[in-house]
């Protein structure tokens, strides 16, 4: 609106009137606000439609190269040779290892250190220790897989002497730790969303706290508690430096942890390093294995959102 | 109730006890196995580095030599990349943060976007990478530039300053809104002149966190294709000359600290793998200052704000 249409308006009315009349400017600045919000809002919607796009488009033409079922079904994994084979049960083996061993690690400490937290420790301990648990999960994956490397391997090479520099075992073991603190949080909260009289019921009846833990409140959180670990494997089968750093990144179909093996994330990473001109089958590979990578992750997401929201509903 | 039973129930129940004590000594030692590998790492990244921080490290490029190498093309890339990532992130996750709490309608488009904020919160930080190989080098034609790896961070670490922004709105109490609303502010003056200022400590509280998720992160970084060996800076943005102020080093090859790190540690050579345990003991140092501010900001602001 124009300063004159202002004063004309101011002099036709009472200074009462005027302040409170309709300005169509301030409503339209208003709309003009709310649009760029929701655009910013958007974004996010962007984002998940530009991944689903890239990785669809790549691996659709990846996979006019290379049968689906070859891709499934093949043992060898060797994208980069004159004679290829894309079987991604090689990668997928040695995902599935290392993320196993991982869970190995991070299931029981982090259910202990949840059941601790909430049912043991006093509040003011409680308060301390959690942010310092916090505190493994905020550091650099990077530095965890030097700490792989160069600690972990060589601690266990004195147990182990035949165990290789590279191994899944070390990797695995790291990330397990690196995860706790998204097991024991997640699964910390849904036992502290049960009930204050369940716990009560359960006093009243003479039952110890350790029995009260185990038998109302636990039970009590299950779900909750398996969204924690669906959450940890989630974490896991997506974690990619301390295995493209401490795994090797040899492709290597195995069930051994003490193996050396790429994952998928490795090989990602393993192709992105070399110089691939774009538009090649290379190329594309790294597409149809982080596609594969998505799904497996999605399907987590899914379950773990879903699992949540069913104990959420419980009280 | 005869002696004789009550002795056994008492005995019953210590027996009972004892479980608790020995579940609170493991639970004890579980927490105490996080909390030691965690000492372990910054320790032995201190011993392994410690030789080789000295004022030259910061200012050295790096080299073949490594008693020579340093970090300074990757430190001045991590701060680069950072500004493009606060950037972009901070604006575009606020403002999101605000539409959500204090716009958005209850409709399906409002539910698509919260499913989808949560879903990529969950999405493994690879394939950020890959979204940015295609989309931001290739399609936008970006290049392996600063900018490429800005905005790749900045969609990462998107969903956690928006779930910040939201969670310090939702702490501000209806009635400072309604009193807001009486006095005839519109909505948008209530949300630059109350809900902004008393949410600012959280939603900066989660852009620490953020950012320091950004500074650490590896997997996208390699995956845009940047290049391990960087011995040049990108272009100053302040020159001499008019309009004194460039934007080139947007469009600048660069290198970040992680890269730096997992460069030297996938060579062989101890030597360079002492260069990567002092990098490594800034960067660990840095994202451990950045959470520390983090959640003493959080403390600060529970204790002082009581509505």
């Amino acid at each position: 609106m124009s300063g004159t249409a202002v004063t004309t308006l101011a002099q036709a009315m009472s200074p009462a009137e005027s302040r409170l009349a309709h300005r169509a400017s301030r409503h339209l600045k208003e709309k003009i606000i709310e649009s760029i919000l929701l655009l910013a809002a958007l974004v996010s919607v962007f984002t998940t439609l530009g991944i689903v796009y890239i990785l669809v488009s790549e691996s659709v033409v990846f996979f006019r190269h290379v049968p689906l079922w070859d891709f499934l079904t093949d043992t060898q994994w060797t994208p980069l040779f004159d004679d290829a084979h894309f079987g991604i049960m090689v990668l997928l083996s040695g995902t599935l290892v290392s993320s196993g061993v991982a869970l190995a690690v991070a299931i029981p400490l982090g259910t202990v250190i949840a059941v601790f937290l909430s049912e043991f420790a006093s509040p003011r301990l409680r308060e301390v220790v959690k942010p310092m648990l916090e505190l493994l999960s905020g550091v650099p994956t990077i530095v965890y897989g030097y700490f792989a490397l160069l600690f972990v391997t060589p601690l266990l090479q004195k147990f182990l002497p035949e165990l290789p520099g590279f191994n899944l075992l070390s990797a695995g073991i790291v990330m397990g730790i690196m995860i706790i603190p998204t097991v024991s949080s997640i699964a910390e909260d849904a036992m502290r969303a049960v009930p204050m009289n369940l716990r009560e019921g359960s006093y009243a009846m003479g039952a110890t706290r350790f029995q009260t833990a185990t038998r109302v409140v636990v039970p009590a959180a299950i779900s909750g508690i398996m969204a924690a670990y669906i959450l940890g494997i989630s974490r896991a089968v997506g974690e990619t430096m301390i295995l493209a750093v401490a795994a090797g990144m040899q492709p290597n179909l195995t069930w051994n942890p003490m193996e050396p093996a790429a994952t998928i994330t490795a090989f990602i990473v393993q192709v992105a390093l070399g110089d691939l001109p774009h538009g090649s089958v290379g190329y594309q590979t790294i597409f149809a294995a982080g596609l594969t990578l998505m799904l497996m992750t999605l399907l987590f997401n899914i379950l773990g959102y879903w699992l949540r929201k069913r104990y959420r509903e419980q009280y | 109730m005869p002696r004789q039973d009550t002795a056994e129930l008492r005995a019953l129940i210590a027996r009972h006890k004892r479980w608790d004590v020995i579940f609170g000594v493991v639970g004890l030692l579980c927490l105490a196995v996080g909390l030691l590998t965690f000492v372990a790492l910054f320790v032995d990244m201190l011993i392994d580095g410690y030789a080789r921080l000295t004022p030259d490290f910061f200012t050295n490029f790096p080299s073949r030599r490594a008693g020579q190498a340093g970090i300074l093309s990757a430190w001045v890339g991590t701060t680069m990349v950072m500004i493009v990532t606060a950037a972009v992130a901070v604006p575009l996750g606020v403002a999101a943060g605000i539409y959500l709490e204090e716009y958005a309608p209850k409709n399906w488009v409002t539910d698509v976007i919260e499913i989808n904020i949560s879903n990529l919160a969950g999405v493994p930080s690879i394939v950020y990478g890959l979204l940015a190989l295609g989309l931001f080098v290739y399609q936008f034609g970006l290049g392996q530039s600063v900018a490429t790896a800005g905005l790749t961070l900045a969609l990462l670490i998107l969903p956690v300053v928006i779930v910040a922004t939201r969670e310090a709105i939702r702490a501000i109490p209806g009635a400072i809104r309604e009193a807001a609303y009486a006095l005839g502010a519109t909505q948008w003056q209530v949300v630059q002149g109350h809900i902004l200022p008393y949410s600012t400590g959280g939603i900066l509280t989660g852009v620490i966190i953020g950012m320091a998720r950004a500074i650490g992160e590896t997997a996208p970084i390699i995956t845009v294709g940047a290049l391990t060996f960087i011995a040049f800076l990108p272009p100053s943005p302040v020159g001499t000359e008019f309009p004194f102020v460039s934007f080139e080093w947007l469009k600048s090859p660069f290198t970040v600290m992680p890269i730096q790190i997992f460069n030297w540690t996938s060579r062989p050579d101890p030597a360079f793998q002492a260069n990567a345990a002092a990098a490594g003991f800034i960067l660990v140092f840095m994202t451990l200052a950045m959470n520390g501010l983090a959640i003493w900001l959080r403390y600060r602001i529970r204790r002082n704000i009581k509505w």
